[in-house]
């Protein structure tokens, strides 16, 4: 590997200025799966700062206290777009009272979507739901003579993710099953922030395992690690 | 369902017969993940979870979890040698692909057309769609694992669901703590009847007709 004349600058910020990003009323994406793989220092310094009348899109609504269960028990979205709050009861109680609007979508739409929104895509075709109520307010095309529904792109304000080593370019590495929706979720933000357990130097992470290029990711913060009891603990 | 752990373990059993060599199968959550603990030594099969693992080994030793490494559930699991990672875009591309050889499921309701309801049940729980719809209507099998009537002891499987659909049309074999039922053109074939119910006791359980297969066997 050549040298590069410059060093490459630093994207690695602090949380406090993090958290500066992320204003009420914004659109937030999160990455994670059942709260693994939930950024936790970034949830946490989000709830601390008190964020309200968040649209919140991701996999689901953690648990009541684990991972992004923290933000919507609290009653600090307005909106949540996911695909299922089964593992958080509270956020089917806020559901119920209409003090949070949810809109679900099968999980791996959900994924595609953060993709074409990250990929520049204006949608995409899915036969998933045709006759459900998924297809309720949704476009149909015949490609052929099958039936797809229109998905729309999702994009956000701030993404947040979580990875197991960042270097400070923000290439990312992720920790096996907690990389789940981070990838997709890392390229869907108008400002990305990755928070890393690890960061390291450019050069140190291996280009042919770099998962997310750096190109996506606006800041890097370092995680203080998880802070609550998994569910199975 | 308010079904005993043996009674769990016996649906779960029956319904790890299905798996057979060399096959790729997602679990769902409940009794469908008690099914990998029935298997036998002597096949081989790749377990897929949705949030991204080829190749889910065991549940890992207590004290030897490892919180980055969980199933579709939230819950610890291991790896097997040749397991991979990926992200959830490529879990569900596997899934739509259709790439899943099986996939076993609970159910709230299933119809005689083979119509499953499992995600809903308006104004009183709302668990949400995550990852069934694509499972139900994608795999090339689809094994629904359930108890045969509800807590107040009406058939879940019914002419018609009244509840909202997971995905019409999908599901290929049920299995329950009454009976193993395959859902066919001509309509619900009773295969088998776990003891110490009768055929008669399954018929007047089961809100649709069922076709008594000529030899249906009793199970234990």
């Amino acid at each position: 590997m050549r040298e590069a004349k410059k060093k490459t600058p630093s994207k690695v910020i602090t949380v406090e200025k993090a958290l500066t990003f992320v204003e009420d009323g914004c659109v937030l994406m999160f990455g994670g799966f059942g709260g693994v793989g939930n950024p936790p220092t970034l949830i946490n310094g989000i709830y601390e700062k008190g964020v309200r009348n968040l649209t919140l899109i991701g996999n689901d609504s953690g648990f009541p206290d684990i991972g992004i269960g923290r933000i919507v028990s609290h009653g600090r979205a307005k909106k949540l777009i996911t695909t299922h709050i089964g593992s958080n009861p509270i956020a089917g109680e806020l559901m119920v009272e209409e003090k949070m609007e949810v809109e679900f979508c099968p999980q791996g739409i959900l994924a595609e979507r953060i993709r074409a929104g990250g990929a520049g895509l204006g949608g995409i075709l899915s036969d998933i739901g045709l006759g459900s109520v998924i297809e309720k307010g949704k476009q149909k095309v015949l490609i052929g003579n099958k039936e797809y529904l229109i998905e729309t792109p999702l994009q956000a304000d701030v993404a947040i993710v979580h990875a197991k080593k960042a270097d400070t370019y923000g290439n990312l590495v992720y920790d096996k099953s907690a990389r789940n929706t981070n990838p997709l979720v890392a390229t869907a933000g108008k400002i990305t922030i990755a928070e890393a357990e690890e960061i390291v130097e450019p050069g140190e992470l291996d280009p042919e395992c770099i998962i997310t290029p750096g190109i996506y990711v606006d800041y890097v913060v370092k995680s203080k690690g998880v802070d609550w009891k998994w569910a199975w603990e | 369902m308010g079904m005993g752990v043996d009674t769990r373990n016996r649906i779960a059993r029956r319904a790890a017969k299905e798996i057979k060599d060399g096959m790729i199968v997602n679990l769902g959550i409940g009794i469908p993940s008690l099914v990998s603990n029935h298997l036998p030594s002597d096949i081989h099969v790749m377990f897929h979870a949705e949030n991204g693992i080829l190749g889910m080994g065991e549940s890992p030793e207590k004290g030897a979890e490892d919180a980055m490494l969980c199933n579709a559930g939230g819950f610890p699991v291991t790896i097997v040698p040749g397991a991979s990672y990926f992200d959830s875009a490529q879990a569900f591309g596997m899934i739509r692909g259709g790439y899943l050889d099986i996939t076993i499921l609970g159910g709230l309701e299933v119809s005689e057309k083979g119509d499953l309801a499992n995600w809903v049940i308006p104004g009183k729980r709302v668990p949400g769609i995550g990852g069934g719809m694509e499972l139900a209507e994608k795999a090339k099998k689809v094994i629904v694992l359930m108890s045969h009537v509800n807590k107040d002891g009406e058939p879940k499987i019914l002419k018609e669901c009244t509840l909202p659909l997971t995905a019409g049309r999908c599901v290929d074999l049920i299995i329950t703590d009454r009976a193993v039922i395959e859902v066919r053109e001509e309509g619900l074939v009773l295969l088998e009847v776990m003891e110490p119910f009768t055929i008669q006791q399954v018929v007047e359980g089961t809100g649709a007709a069922l076709i008594i297969s000529e030899d249906v066997k009793s199970m234990n």
